[in-house]
């Protein structure tokens, strides 16, 4: 797996715990160094521990902390750029959800070596949606459970989004509730 | 033919242009009107609005259908001056309708004029290029941002290397190292310091791969002649040291030197010619805690006396002289 998604846990667990505990972290997950090179590839296996470490130190359940991360990636000025391609997706929020099932293709364009299972996505009735990602990398359904909320928040939409054991189930409740975040297609001044 | 109605034309084609039989703008979708609100289209003769590179300046819409269903270029001739790539077919009853896209420009069109998703129609990939080229200005900044760290990590390595890439012997710094840790352990060393003889004119007559090529043939000599204990270094250019542990005997000394100038003086083959050079030497001991400088500086002396005494020959300084 490409460091990146290793090096976002780091940005993650550094806003959350700071450096110190993160480095004791790290460790823990048996990297020889705290800093992460996004751009190399690591073991699928050093995610999976930096995780479980996470998880221990912080004392969080597992799929609480994921949910965590997933609103992390929109909310965060870190990851504003996240944020930014993630809105891409869609014009509003139903919008956005149905473009999910694009979202490993989308990624793939990117960054060739991050590679995300299929994403599912059926829309029952208007507003109600069931997203359902596939298997290949575990904690993912929560991470996007998180996304989903705060990305609701991002295109002013009130939506419940609950992780059932499995599907995320989304439903909108109002579509326009806010204003929602400005969202320019090319970057000027706001983003 | 199916007629469709402005709201379907709009919503397929939000930068369409729609001239009657005469030229004239009867119809502008949405997005292109937004493009230039000081100076709107509408009402006004197509080729005044417009100004066509291809087909290259049309005097009438005639002029223009003869290029249907051929890629058009034109742009605005009002400012902002924006340019497009279009699509002209004729319509029933006559009269033309023109279809526009920013092609290439796509993204400096989008920012000057703030357009949004909802400006494209559906199936318009223009927003998905907008973020191609998000995504990968991303990326590319963080290979850029990488190999910025490689470079430095790559200078800190060169910083800390202690062998000569040329001929793999010791450099300066393993040098001066090793003599520091000897002097400081208070155990004593001999030191021959050498220089090649007529090195310059290998160079200047066969080359500087042959300069290379004596230059290996050195340190092979250096690596045979000397104990595993010993550390050949060489400082740059045609400048080597050796550094002995432990070996103070003077005499013995002279003889290691002189049998390795003796060697140096073999001729090296290179491409069909032969490499001739020779070899000066100058010797000292570091004994006690001689200082590495001081140790270095007596037998550089003892090298320019060799030097002047007619080259290719081994001078022990006057300090150490039996």
């Amino acid at each position: 797996m490409i460091g990146l998604v290793n090096s976002v846990l780091a940005a993650f667990a550094c806003d959350m715990l700071g450096e110190a505990d993160w480095a004791a972290v790290a460790a823990t997950a048996g990297l020889r160094s705290a800093r992460i090179e996004p751009m190399f590839a690591y073991d699928d296996a050093i995610t999976a521990r930096l995780l479980d470490a996470l998880t221990a130190r912080t004392g969080q359940g597992q799929a609480a902390l994921l949910e965590d991360l997933g609103t992390y990636l929109v909310c965060h000025p870190a990851t504003a750029a996240v944020r930014r391609l993630l809105r891409f997706g869609g014009t509003d929020f139903c919008d956005f959800v149905h473009s999910l099932t694009d979202l490993p293709d989308r990624v793939r364009l990117a960054l060739p070596d991050l590679v995300l299972p299929p994403i599912a996505v059926t829309e029952a009735a208007t507003g109600r949606f069931a997203v359902v990602a596939g298997a290949g990398l575990p904690g993912l359904d929560h991470v996007l459970t998180g996304l989903l909320r705060a990305m609701a928040d991002d295109y002013g939409t009130l939506a419940l989004v609950e992780h059932d054991g499995r599907a995320i189930r989304v439903s909108v409740a109002a579509a326009d509730f806010s204003q929602g975040r400005e969202f320019r297609l090319t970057q000027g001044a706001a983003g | 033919m199916t007629q469709l109605s402005p709201a379907a034309l709009t919503a397929l084609m939000p930068m369409h242009v729609l001239a009657d039989p005469s030229g004239v703008v009867v119809g502008v979708g949405p997005t292109l009107a937004r493009l230039c609100p000081a100076s709107p289209l509408q009402g006004r003769p197509l080729l005044d609005a417009l100004t066509f590179r291809r087909p290259h300046a049309p005097r009438s819409l005639t002029d223009l259908l003869d290029h249907a269903g051929k890629r058009l270029s034109c742009s605005l001739r009002d400012p902002p001056g924006t340019a497009f790539k279009g699509l002209a077919v004729p319509v029933a009853g006559g009269g033309a309708l023109i279809n526009l896209a920013f092609g290439i420009g796509a993204a400096e069109a989008v920012a000057r004029h703030g357009l949004g998703a909802a400006d494209f129609a559906a199936t318009d990939l223009t927003v998905e290029m907008l973020y191609l080229i998000e995504a990968q200005g991303l990326a590319m900044e963080e290979w850029r941002r990488l190999s910025r760290r490689l470079d430095g990590a790559l200078s800190v390595a060169e910083a800390q290397a202690l062998s000569d890439p040329l001929t793999g012997l010791a450099n300066r710094r393993a040098l001066t190292e090793a003599m520091a840790r000897l002097s400081s352990a208070g155990l004593p060393y001999g030191l021959i310091h050498m220089d090649l003889d007529r090195f310059k004119l290998v160079n200047d007559s066969l080359g500087h791969a042959a300069g290379d090529a004596v230059l290996g043939a050195v340190a092979r000599v250096l690596r045979a002649e000397l104990r595993q204990d010993d550390l050949p270094a060489r400082l740059g250019g045609d400048e080597f040291v050796l550094l002995l542990p432990g070996q103070t005997d003077v005499p013995r000394l002279s003889r290691i030197a002189d049998r390795i100038i003796a060697r140096i003086e073999e001729p090296v083959p290179f491409e069909g010619e032969v490499a001739r050079v020779s070899a000066s030497a100058g010797i000292a001991l570091g004994s006690g805690r001689a200082a590495p400088e001081a140790v270095l500086a007596q037998a550089d002396a003892a090298l320019y006396s060799s030097k002047r005494a007619g080259r290719a020959r081994a001078t022990v300084h006057p300090d150490h002289a039996a």
